[in-house]
């Protein structure tokens, strides 16, 4: 790249660049504030949006099912329902009805978020040992007494299991609401495959991956930090 | 509303194009579940069997778990580039650790009672595996693989991506499909989806032992 005259706005590409070498850690560098990181926070937003109203949502659901047993196979037949349509297709048969808006993509991964969180949650609450319950009731414990300081303490690595695949799963699938909205890093995804630069797929790609597998990192910490006994019991 | 009706439209005017476009699909899925049913399924069971490699099939599924697909697909091009190559690894990681970890989960979970009862009437290492181990093992392994088989069909609809055919290219071509095509074949997706874990239950039912269908129902 020596003289003639340069595209001003573009500056001089490195030979990486100009090469659509298989990563480019300059070019990566200099549009990390622009491009990377806005895509990224978007990325964690949107997911945390959809995980915080799922597992509000899920716990209730759960804690209803677990009260009024009739409840559950219902719920659980919807939810599974909903967690088989392929995220792609959720997101364009939702278009329709709420636009090419932040809201249909919240909407589908609330969908996928309850089906893994609320069976997680409800199982936990049901392998509750029986023991337990009848103890905390012989000391005269309320229902709801028994519910909040018995049941839900000895099912939360139950509910941090399944907080773990569902916030992993939100953050794969928020990738793909990309074709929705121009958001997150998905749209980066998307939009270098209308002009194919390595560097951007592999700069989008790998803070995505990374991006879960941190997530998911601080869930299992979290979760131990909560239930310390526990941190054993549930691997998978 | 006009839009999930003109999808219907879409769907009888355009039939020949899904059913393509279809079959397309249902090869790639077909393809990648075969290789990880090859790969995961002996695995799985025999380090079950062993009751070893609990870390690396729990550690295998978690990871695997934690890639989202698109990301990988965007990896790989990359570094592999655009071809199908690519979106087959792309759906080996989506289907191989489910598969992998049930396998493992279901084999090792099996009642060391009845191995032990099994290895006292002289039965060897191997019996014990297929006529003991693996009955039992059925109804989990069966799980792993329709969460599989429900990952790949709805991850497939991205190989259009890397230009790799499937429902994705109608699902994803609104420019030359419009909403109404788009809507059919999403609509499309999720009825193979559905099916397919269908036509898998179904399967499950044949295959496993009375004696067990009580207990999983």
């Amino acid at each position: 790249m020596s003289g003639g005259p340069v595209i001003p706005d573009f500056g001089n590409p490195s030979s990486c660049v100009a090469n659509d070498g298989t990563f480019c850690a300059d070019w990566f560098t200099a549009h990390w504030s622009n491009l990377f990181w806005p895509a990224l926070a978007q990325h964690i937003e949107l997911t945390l949006i959809a995980v915080v109203i799922g597992f509000a949502i899920s716990l209730a659901a759960a804690v209803l099912a677990h009260f009024k047993g009739r409840l559950a196979a219902p719920v659980s037949a919807v939810s599974s329902f909903l967690y088989t349509v392929p995220p792609l297709a959720l997101f364009q048969l939702l278009v329709p009805v709420t636009g090419f808006s932040v809201l249909t993509v919240e909407v589908a991964l609330v969908a996928y978020s309850l089906y893994l969180m609320f069976t997680t949650i409800l199982t936990g609450l049901r392998e509750v040992p029986e023991e337990s319950v009848r103890a905390a009731r012989g000391m005269g414990l309320t229902r709801r007494q028994i519910l909040f300081k018995v049941e839900l303490p000895l099912a939360l690595p139950a509910v941090v299991s399944g907080l773990r695949v569902a916030t992993v799963m939100t953050i794969g699938t928020v990738a793909i609401a990309a074709y929705v909205i121009d958001e997150g890093l998905g749209s980066l995804i998307l939009k270098a495959l209308q002009s194919p630069f390595n560097t951007q797929f592999l700069g989008a790609g790998v803070l995505a991956v990374a991006l879960a597998l941190t997530a998911d990192a601080l869930l299992v910490i979290g979760g131990r930090l909560l239930a310390p006994w526990a941190h054993t019991r549930r691997a998978a | 509303m006009d839009t999930f009706l003109g999808s219907f439209t879409f769907m009888r005017d355009r039939l020949p194009l899904l059913l393509d476009k279809t079959g397309q699909h249902l090869w790639m899925c077909a393809l990648v579940i075969a290789i990880s049913l090859v790969v995961a399924v002996p695995i799985g069971l025999w380090l079950g069997h062993l009751h070893r490699g609990e870390f690396l099939t729990t550690s295998i599924s978690n990871i695997g778990r934690a890639l989202p697909s698109l990301a990988v697909i965007a990896i790989g091009l990359g570094i592999i580039g655009l071809n199908f190559t690519n979106i087959a690894v792309a759906l080996l990681i989506t289907a191989i650790p489910p598969i992998l970890s049930q396998a493992y989960l279901a084999v090792e979970q099996v009642d060391q009672d009845l191995v032990r009862a099994a290895r006292g009437m002289g039965l060897t290492s191997t019996q014990v595996l297929f006529k003991v181990e693996l009955p039992l093992a059925l109804p989990l392994l069966f799980s792993g693989i329709r969460i599989a088989v429900v990952y790949v069909i709805s991850s497939a609809t991205l190989a259009t991506v890397a230009g790799g055919g499937g429902l994705g290219d109608i699902v994803l071509g609104q420019a030359n499909y419009g909403l109404q095509g788009v809507i059919a074949a999403a609509l499309w997706v999720a009825a193979l989806a559905l099916l397919a874990d269908g036509a898998l239950s179904l399967a499950q039912r044949l295959l496993v032992p009375k004696g067990l269908r009580a207990a999983h129902g």
